[in-house]
């Protein structure tokens, strides 16, 4: 077995992406569509830390870390959009959620 | 066979299998357990990776934080509402939707894999140490640190803003 490759972090961070997308497409729980965003982020900081390691630059390791601030702010945000929704329409449900339907 | 390949192989296997569980677990608290264990296995890639800081940084922002404030909207919603949620979404739209998904993953993973390309050997002393970390941050990046205070500043408003219920004094 040879020692891991930049093409094998980055098949993770595809593979997470991909596992991402699909539990945004599939779900209907609000806080579960949420909580997929949140791997997709994480996938794209993998690829980032895969990248500054190849390089030997820590430049790659800044923008994790903004990248990490921006999530933090948006779970603030997006949780306490739910929090608002839910107390209007009591549902968490996204499918329920069809206010701009034409 | 080193001790390297396995712990990757591990982790990175840990990692993909807790998020498949996220996303299919019944249950919103069950995905929030398995997020916490994906979280962990993120920062033990991260280690693999020489890039310590950012471990530490994913255990304490991530798996700390965040996942408790998950965790605690979950709980501050109805538990036996959310778990009715579960029928599904339009089937069309979910078809299409996955197949898509699938078309993208397999053309990335597949473009991803070609002519392995291994890491350098040889790292700057200092790599992914705080030190670093610090070093860049707040030399080259002076300006999108400090805007990203502003950004989290704008964040707290909003969250307050927006969780406040009209009437109550703030």
């Amino acid at each position: 077995m040879t020692p891991p490759t930049l093409n094998h972090y980055l098949l993770v961070s595809v593979l997470l992406f991909g596992t991402g997308v699909v539990g945004v497409v599939t779900r209907r729980n609000a806080i579960v569509i949420f909580m997929s965003i949140e791997i997709m982020l994480n996938a794209v900081n993998l690829a980032f830390a895969s990248f500054s390691r190849y390089l030997g630059d820590g430049a790659g390791h800044a923008f994790v870390i903004f990248s990490i601030a921006v999530a933090a702010a948006e779970a603030a945000v997006g949780l306490a959009l739910l929090i608002a929704i839910y107390r209007n329409r009591q549902t968490a449900d996204i499918e329920d959620l069809d206010l701009l339907k034409g | 066979m080193n001790a390297q390949a396995i712990l990757f192989y591990v982790f990175a296997g840990a990692a993909l299998g807790t998020a498949a569980l996220v996303i299919t677990a019944k249950n919103a608290i069950s995905s929030a357990i398995f997020l916490v264990v994906c979280f962990f296995n993120l920062a033990a890639l991260f280690v693999l990776l020489d890039a310590h800081f950012l471990a530490a940084t994913q255990i304490l922002v991530y798996a700390g934080a965040i996942t408790v404030l998950i965790l605690f909207v979950i709980m501050l919603l109805d538990i036996t509402q959310l778990a009715r949620m579960e029928g599904s979404r339009n089937a069309t739209a979910q078809a299409i939707g996955l197949v898509l998904v699938a078309i993208a993953t397999v053309l990335l993973a597949r473009q991803v894999s070609e002519s392995p390309i291994g890491f350098p050997e040889s790292l700057p002393p200092a790599f992914g140490t705080v030190e670093a970390a610090g070093d860049i941050l707040f030399k080259q990046y002076l300006l999108p640190f400090e805007l990203v205070s502003l950004l989290l500043l704008a964040a707290i408003v909003a969250a307050v803003a927006l969780a406040h219920r009209e009437g109550d004094r703030p």
